[in-house]
């Protein structure tokens, strides 16, 4: 597999799965302001992975479709950090939600300025978008900034935001978010357990009739 | 043979799927069309990348070049060149109309809080800017929900991207 095709992938599988985690607060949010709002940005993500996929699929011949859901979950490129279902804790959802964002905001600017203009011109849509979860994370990170159990979330998850972005980008996310290096980073290629749980739900509909067309 | 204004003008009667008091063209979705022989290439940008009504769209367009007698081919062009700017003045008056604020027009860097806070969003009900942010996000990804103090009531303003 290419360069190219590795890194579309690594986007999508990122934006797949967190937008399956954010939308497990549908219907459960704290406000019915945020369960229109995690709807919203999840219905976002997964439409980005979908276009990253789409991009993926004419190089490897195959469909977005194909890519999203028949690969094991071994086979995905997803960080740990958008594995974890955090699902009845707002702290940690919102810690989450800010520190993808801040990490995101960093490799999306770097697409931006590729030579690859498909992938330059797919990045800066995608950079149009995620000015509003931008937003979003910054509001409430500015809302909770003094409650400790923020701080507390944010501290726990900081090693595996790490974990999202290649060994030369880490320093501007530290510096972006006011933090330090961590001494064990939860690295992209190793795989928490629950993502074999997510895959499973994800995918059940699909592989109970396969080649369906819906 | 169909011609490239045939076809415009075929285009311009598809309203969207999900607002259908705006056409696909007033949308500023439509980036080009060409004809060759009896081939009609449309191309079109989603608006937000996660728009379903997007396959909807592919296939009405498809369906219009059939029943000029073309052939269709839509290809989907997921580039940066749509932006709520290519909305047509008269599509941004039938937004208006229908009780869509339509966008504010891009400024020279992303949009802040302290943009969305601001007083320059007008209620399309009553016209009053005397206006405020309830939600960044809305009922679909392109629209905001803010609330009107003029006539204490919400309204769904579209996002600016």
């Amino acid at each position: 597999m290419s360069a190219r095709s590795d890194l579309l992938l690594t986007l999508a599988d990122d934006e797949l799965v967190l937008g399956w985690r954010d939308s497990e607060w549908t219907g459960v949010a704290p406000t019915l302001e945020e369960d229109v709002a995690f709807s919203s940005i999840a219905q976002n993500e997964i439409g980005h992975a979908r276009a990253l996929y789409e991009l993926a699929a004419v190089e490897l011949g195959t469909d977005a479709d194909a890519l999203a859901f028949d690969r094991e979950p071994e086979d995905y490129r997803c960080a740990p950090l958008v594995e974890l279902r955090l699902l009845d804790d707002w702290a940690l959802t919102i810690a989450r939600r800010y520190l993808y964002e801040e990490a995101d905001r960093l490799r999306i600017g770097t697409l931006m300025s590729s030579e690859d203009r498909e992938l330059a011109g797919l990045a800066a849509k995608i950079d149009r978008e995620e000015v509003y979860h931008r937003l979003h994370a910054e509001l409430w990170a500015a809302r909770l900034r003094d409650e400790p159990r923020f701080a507390a979330a944010v501290e726990r998850l900081w090693p595996y935001a790490l974990g999202m972005l290649p060994g030369e980008q880490r320093a501007e996310l530290a510096r972006r978010v006011g933090r330090n290096g961590a001494a064990a980073i939860h690295e992209r290629g190793s795989h928490t357990p629950e993502l074999a749980e997510l895959w499973n739900e994800m995918t059940e509909v699909r592989r109970s009739a396969p080649g369906a067309q819906w | 043979m169909v011609t490239a204004e045939q076809v415009w003008s075929a285009l311009e009667e598809i309203p969207d799927p999900e607002i259908p008091v705006i056409s696909l063209v007033d949308l500023g979705v439509i980036r080009d069309v060409s004809v060759d022989g009896d081939r009609v290439r449309v191309e079109l940008t989603p608006t937000f990348l996660g728009c379903p009504a997007l396959e909807a769209m592919r296939r009405a367009l498809a369906d219009a070049v059939t029943n000029l007698g073309g052939e269709p081919d839509v290809a989907v062009i997921t580039d940066d060149s749509w932006s709520t700017d290519r909305i047509t003045p008269a599509g941004r008056e039938k937004l208006r109309e229908a009780g869509f604020a339509p966008p504010a027009p891009r400024a020279a860097g992303a949009t802040t809080l302290v943009q969305l806070q601001s007083r320059a969003f007008r209620c399309p009900y009553c016209g009053s800017t005397d206006t405020r942010l309830e939600n960044i996000f809305g009922p679909t990804p392109c629209r905001s929900i803010r609330w009107c103090a003029g006539c204490r009531q919400p309204f769904e303003q579209f996002k600016t991207i």
